[in-house]
């Protein structure tokens, strides 16, 4: 088995725009969705994000420990969400990404593990 | 019985043992690189030994077991504890055998399908393809598609990378998921094919040795899927396209279009061989892009002139053909049939709104059109698009001559 991290791009952080009724029926899917990852036995983890500007960089790879206001990177877009996978190979893989890129309105990348993380006893 | 055995003739069944050794290694032992070494070890102690004790019965399977227990040494003599205990679990005899989940249970099958997985670039898989199932250097591929030996084996190094990192499975795609599957593997197969056929750049118009090699991998894909229709077409496609190879350069080298070959030159064989496969497309009935590309060349194959060609129905497949796959340079080719049915002006009008800019093919219909029309000055401006969207120095000199003679019908 092999671990993946499948990160949500340009979906839920693009929520914002979407009018309420469409968000409760993308929260309603992605619900469903995650539901058949726990049900398949594949489920590791997932949450979604808050927006990208309530986030704070802090580098101390230099000495001195530099605190920043807001993402990392400059882009429009950034990580809204993500799940991680416990499933057979790639293949499998892309095929969750698949029904979540559908459930969540967004692009989903799909990046492996360097080595298995233990699964969660429970799955809250 | 020791016949002779040259270095021409390992190069031969290297050419044709390479894949399924390299293929059968990467299902047991899991690993590329493995596979990679463990094969071009086997076949230098089969340059050094052959010569001399002659062919064995089946060289193929002495590559493979050769390599098999090279592997072997190499791991046994460089794992760790942790290592061996893994290795030796995929080497146990007693493991699981390969269960075969596709139509045919075939490792070379496997690879192909590993090479052209849609999570790698086509350029890689076209690398990948061409370094492991054909056996060619990375110089040689480098040099087939002009770019530097670097490159590609940069290209082949991230793609094991992504392969190993990514758990990318080594396995026939299952049959739901085998028609988006196999998709990838026929543009890669066609692709290669097509830079033989017409080569984007270079001194040469055809580079043989591709479209050698991408004949051989559809055979092959053929073969190992006998009920894809698409794969039979594939392989009709490239065969009445190759069979006109002959008659496309002159002696001097120089281009001759379609309608100007010597028909006599075409190559019977290969004509032959692709209107049985096409014949055999038509009565199972299940169209698609490449069967009905080849059904054109078939038709193209069966005249004995281009007055004669029954343009007609190469118009009819053209309407069928884009149906299925709307894309403007099959509207482009549909025109030039169109030309012929209805007039230059019907075609030249359907030409113009096809928006193919930067395509050379596009200018240069535009300006044979245009010539028929007697409009020579447009024709000229045209060819001269043409001849700046090309580096192929063939098409160079025919788009140079064309310009000539738009330019001198003008001044007349």
């Amino acid at each position: 088995m092999s671990q993946y991290l499948l990160s949500v791009h340009g979906g839920h952080e693009s929520a914002a725009a979407m009018d309420p009724e469409t968000m409760q029926t993308m929260f309603a899917d992605v619900e469903v969705f995650n539901e058949s990852v726990r049900q398949a036995g594949a489920w590791v983890y997932a949450n979604g994000l808050m927006p990208a500007e309530t986030a704070t960089v802090v580098d101390a790879s230099k000495g001195d420990t530099v605190i920043t206001d807001g993402p990392y990177l400059e882009t429009k877009e950034h990580i809204g969400g993500f799940w991680i996978i416990d499933v057979a190979d790639l293949d499998a893989a892309l095929a969750w990404a698949v029904k979540g890129s559908v459930a969540c309105r967004g692009a989903v990348e799909v990046r492996p593990f360097q080595s298995d993380a233990p699964a969660p006893t429970e799955t809250t | 019985m020791s016949e002779s055995v040259d270095i021409v003739s390992i190069g031969r069944i290297f050419r044709e043992e390479y894949g399924r050794s390299i293929a059968t290694l990467i299902r047991t032992f899991g690993d590329i690189d493995i596979a990679e070494e463990a094969v071009q070890e086997a076949f230098v102690e089969a340059a050094k030994r052959w010569p001399k004790s002659g062919l064995p019965p089946n060289p193929g399977a002495w590559i493979t077991t050769t390599a098999r227990n090279r592997a072997i040494d190499r791991i046994r003599r460089e794992s760790t504890r942790h290592d061996r205990y893994v290795a030796a679990a995929r080497l146990d005899p007693g493991d699981e055998p390969p269960v075969p989940v596709g139509p045919v249970n075939d490792d070379r099958l496997r690879l192909i399908f590993t090479c052209c997985h849609p999570a790698l670039a086509t350029a890689t898989q076209v690398a990948l393809t061409l370094r492991l199932l054909g056996g060619l250097e990375t110089g040689e591929i480098a040099q087939a598609f002009l770019v530097s030996e670097s490159t590609i084996a940069q290209r082949i190094v991230r793609a094991k990378a992504k392969i190993t990192a990514n758990n990318i499975p080594y396995r026939i795609p299952s049959d739901h998921e085998l028609l988006d599957r196999l998709k990838p593997v026929l543009i890669v197969i066609y692709l290669i094919f097509n830079e033989g056929y017409t080569a984007t750049g270079g001194t040469d118009l055809v580079r043989d040795d591709l479209c050698t090699e991408a004949i051989r991998l559809g055979r092959l894909l053929g073969q190992l899927m006998p009920d894809e229709p698409e794969a039979a077409g594939l392989l009709a496609l490239m065969l009445l396209t190759a069979s006109r190879r002959p008659a496309r350069v002159d002696a001097a080298g120089e281009i001759v279009l379609l309608a100007d070959q010597d028909r006599s030159l075409w190559d019977r064989a290969l004509i032959d061989e692709g209107q049985s496969i096409v014949r055999a497309s038509l009565r199972r009935n299940q169209p698609g892009p490449y069967q009905i590309q080849a059904a054109i060349n078939a038709v193209h194959s069966d005249a004995p002139s281009a007055a004669e060609t029954e343009w007609g129905q190469v118009l009819a497949l053209y309407d069928m053909l884009i149906r299925i796959d709307a894309n403007p340079v099959v509207a482009l080719n549909r025109a030039v049939a169109l030309a012929e049915l209805d007039g230059a002006d019907v075609a030249l009008a359907a030409v113009d709104v096809l928006g193919l800019d930067v395509y050379h093919v596009f200018h240069a219909t535009r300006a044979e059109l245009l010539m028929r029309l007697g409009r020579a000055a447009d024709a000229a401006a045209a060819f001269e698009r043409a001849l700046a969207l090309t580096a192929n120095e063939p098409e160079r000199r025919f788009y140079a001559t064309a310009i000539a003679r738009a330019v001198t019908r003008d001044r007349r």
